[in-house]
């Protein structure tokens, strides 16, 4: 207990010294949109916009404070390489000896880089938002639950303690329920918000138990003691091996990692543009974020912990991957493909890849939030969510189309675009690692070229289907169109940044995002031409054959009358996980547990309440009749019987007889003379 | 003269006043009785004021009062008993009871 907190005190009087004058106030950057939700919840209706426009003013001012904390910090890194990032904190909660719950945020390089993230894909959508869902229902709510959203997310980025972290991460569980569930007149959609929550919830307990777990081992709740003592070898390893890998179910349930992907695609029933926002910045990036946050621990916790990390990350990106390749909706197209590079994100984090992982953190925000908005365009402008529907929008609509290409080329890693610079390191990360002689890692090497080569494939087959060949949407009924000004500014802000988000990372000395995010341990490797011209040359290939295939048509396959048919049954089916979910959990769950607690309730519950009540009716009964009526009520009327009754016999005593009264009164006299002159008083 | 005998002779006639007002029945006797009763308490007064304060006149005062509002009372008592005669032809109390439960 001692030892805690000195390593508390010494750790903040080591961030206090080199702090700064912005930095102080970055806790401001999560309360903006937290006020904002508020504001719109109450009086947002009165607004001509029903409330959009203060979510859009609320996001331009966290995107101008997380642009001003992000300076401030690259500033501090440029002066001193080993800054350790600034962090302040008051107490929350006091516990008792030692143990102190604060309420504080912690700005470090890896925490603005997310700032930076969060705080433009949160502006483009809300922009593109506001004319998206123009005359929509519950507009007031969606912009409320968006900018609470947002806050959540800040919160989690900034959270300078693991129980802060669970309360941004809860919140985000609770609008992302709100947001999928947006239209919930469909039975579909009300079903797939609470297919997200309850999925991404079996992940939150083992977070929570993992937050104890390492509450036990450290003493500690702060971010950055557990990460010392963890380091320091202070903490047991057993302990900090559980706590890690009870942490990554939790990041398993939110980034949608295997097997608990399931909800992800499902969680397309919602808004466009909130499947941006939770693809591209928020939720999905939040179970990332915190494996790279608490990192430390699982560095420590090595090679049990990183080798499920990286497996895990492994088979999520291929089975991802896979399942990509034969979606007919547009949006889940896009959502397994992020499903996929979160795996890669995950995959990188166990394979020590720290910056590259971050890296494509940020470059995949980029792409994915131009993805989605740019499927939200060509879904506005063709009314249908399928490729089959689609087909030929090139020309309809230019500036969504060449903005999607550029997504799409970005997402299959083809350089100079952003996902090419981040996929790289990724795939030199597990390389290296590799060569050590991990085999988790070579897992992982391998993994990442196949997805890699799979990628490019789906991409070349979703911008085939959709951009080129013939219409195949009902041309007499539907007009595509350009879509307004407000949703094609952001495509165009998120374009560049696809193109040019890649290059603060360039190779060698040109690297600036290595230093900005960067831990020691997990050191950057330096570029590596071999593996770039691979990884190239793998989406190269998938990009060629998927064009060939899907554009061309040089190779006609029909997969389901070749030896591959049963593996297209597999992933269309999505491996069957649903199906052995609902047969193997909620089944049973529904019909057994259900029931017996169902039998509980009404026999045991209901009864020993029934009971209750039929006791309270009888006494009140009794209470009524025998107590009340009977003593307290017959006691009065019996005093009132009797007092009437002497009055009956005695009244006669009232004769009218004057003289007999006189008699009385000279009796009386003479009794007290008597009594006067007897006993002389 | 002792202050014994007027004693004596007082107490006889307030015995005779009460026996009036308990015994007889006509209210004219008991208001006659009523007025024996109260001379009788005059004569005590007197008495009592000779033999106890000598020429201070403090019991003839009292006994002046009490003859003064006898007479208001008999005036009053008499308009009743006519009343009541006129009412109800009788002035025995025996049937004058309507005071009564």
């Amino acid at each position: 207990m001692v030892t805690t907190l000195a390593t508390a005190a010494e750790h903040g009087a080591e961030v206090a010294a080199s702090t700064g004058a912005p930095l102080e106030m970055a806790w401001l950057i999560p309360i903006i949109p937290m006020v904002s939700a508020a504001v719109i919840w109450g009086v947002g209706k009165r607004f001509p916009k029903k409330g959009a426009e203060i979510g859009i003013l609320a996001m331009l001012a966290v995107l101008a404070g997380a642009l001003v904390v992000f300076f401030d910090t690259i500033g501090h890194i440029a002066a001193d390489e080993g800054w350790h990032g600034y962090e302040r904190a008051v107490t929350w909660m006091n516990f008792g000896p030692g143990t102190t719950l604060e309420l504080g945020f912690k700005v470090d390089g890896l925490a603005a880089v997310l700032l930076v993230v969060v705080g433009v894909v949160a502006t483009m959508v809300h922009l593109y938002a506001s004319s998206y869902m123009h005359d929509e229902v519950r507009v007031t709510h969606f912009f409320a639950s968006l900018s609470l959203f947002t806050a959540s997310m800040l919160n989690l980025v900034l959270a300078n303690n693991t129980i802060q972290m669970l309360v941004g991460w809860e919140g985000m569980g609770v609008c992302s329920y709100l947001l999928i569930g947006h239209w919930w007149e469909k039975h579909e959609n009300s079903s797939a918000a609470i297919k997200a929550f309850l999925t991404t919830r079996v992940g939150d307990v083992g977070f929570m138990l993992g937050i104890f777990v390492l509450f036990w081992g450290a003493q500690s709740f702060n971010v950055g003691v557990i990460s010392e003592m963890a380091t320091a070898g202070d903490i047991a390893k057993g302990t900090l091996t559980v706590g890690a890998i009870l942490l990554f179910c939790g990041a398993i349930g939110k980034s949608a990692q295997f097997p608990l992907h399931t909800w992800l695609p499902d969680a397309m029933a919602g808004p466009t543009p909130v499947s941006a926002l939770i693809h591209a910045a928020t939720m999905v990036v939040a179970g990332v974020y915190l494996v790279a946050r608490m990192f430390p621990v699982f560095a420590a916790a090595a090679p049990v912990a990183l080798e499920e990390v990286a497996i895990i990350g492994s088979i999520t990106m291929l089975i991802a991957a896979l399942l990509a390749l034969v979606q007919d909706d547009l949006k889940k197209v896009l959502a397994y493909s992020t499903i996929s590079q979160l795996g890669y994100m995950i995959a990188g984090l166990g394979v020590h890849a720290y910056t590259a992982s971050v890296f494509h953190i940020w470059t995949h925000a980029w792409f994915k939030a131009l993805l989605f908005l740019g499927a939200g365009s060509v879904i506005h402008a063709v009314h249908s969510n399928k490729m089959s529907d689609m087909g030929g929008l090139y020309k309809k609509m230019p500036v969504t189309s060449i903005t999607y290409i550029i997504g799409g080329l970005a997402l299959a890693g083809f350089p100079p675009f952003a996902g090419f610079w981040s996929k790289d390191e990724l795939v030199l990360g597990a390389y290296t690692q590799a060569m050590e002689g991990s085999g988790a890692a070579m897992f992982t090497f391998i993994a990442m070229l196949v997805t890699a080569f799979l990628t490019a494939l789906y991409v070349a087959r979703m911008l085939a289907l959709t951009f080129f060949g013939k219409p195949k949407y009902d041309e007499k009924h539907v007009h595509p169109h350009e879509s307004p000004k407000l949703m094609i500014v952001p495509l165009m802000i998120l374009a560049a940044l696809a193109v040019a988000g890649g290059w603060v990372g360039l190779p060698g000395e040109m690297n600036q995002f290595g230093k900005w995010v960067h831990l020691p341990g997990s050191e950057h490797e330096p570029f590596n031409m071999m593996i770039a011209v691979v990884s190239t040359g793998a989406a190269l290939a998938g990009f060629g054959i998927g064009w060939a295939i899907f554009r061309l048509g040089k190779v006609k396959v029909d997969l389901q009358k070749t030896a591959l048919a049963p593996v297209y049954k597999l992933l269309v089916n999505k491996y069957y996980l649903d199906d052995i979910y609902w047969k193997f959990i909620v089944r049973p769950v529904r019909d057994r547990l259900s029931a017996a607690a169902y039998w509980i309730n009404m026999k045991v519950l209901d009864g020993a309440v029934n009971a209750a009540g039929i006791v309270a009716v009888k006494t009140g009964d009794f209470m009524y009749r025998d107590v009340d009526q009977g003593l307290i009520d017959g006691g009065v009327n019996n005093l009132a019987g009797l007092m009437g009754l002497a009055g009956s016999k005695l009244k006669f005593w009232q004769t009218g007889n004057m003289q007999r009264y006189a008699a009385a009164m000279f009796l009386g006299v003479a009794v007290l003379v008597g009594a006067f002159v007897f006993f002389r008083i | 003269m002792p202050l014994n005998w007027v004693l004596v002779l007082t107490t006889f006639l307030f015995c005779v006043g009460v026996y009036g007002v308990l015994a007889r029945r006509n209210a004219v006797i008991v208001l006659m009785s009523i007025e024996i009763m109260l001379n009788a308490v005059n004569l005590n007064l007197i008495a009592f004021n000779g033999a106890l304060e000598g020429d201070r006149l403090i019991g003839q005062v009292f006994a002046l009062f009490v003859i003064a509002i006898a007479a208001a009372e008999l005036g009053v008592g008499l308009a009743i008993v006519l009343l009541i005669y006129r009412n109800s032809f009788t002035v025995s109390l025996d049937e004058v009871n309507l005071l009564k439960w």
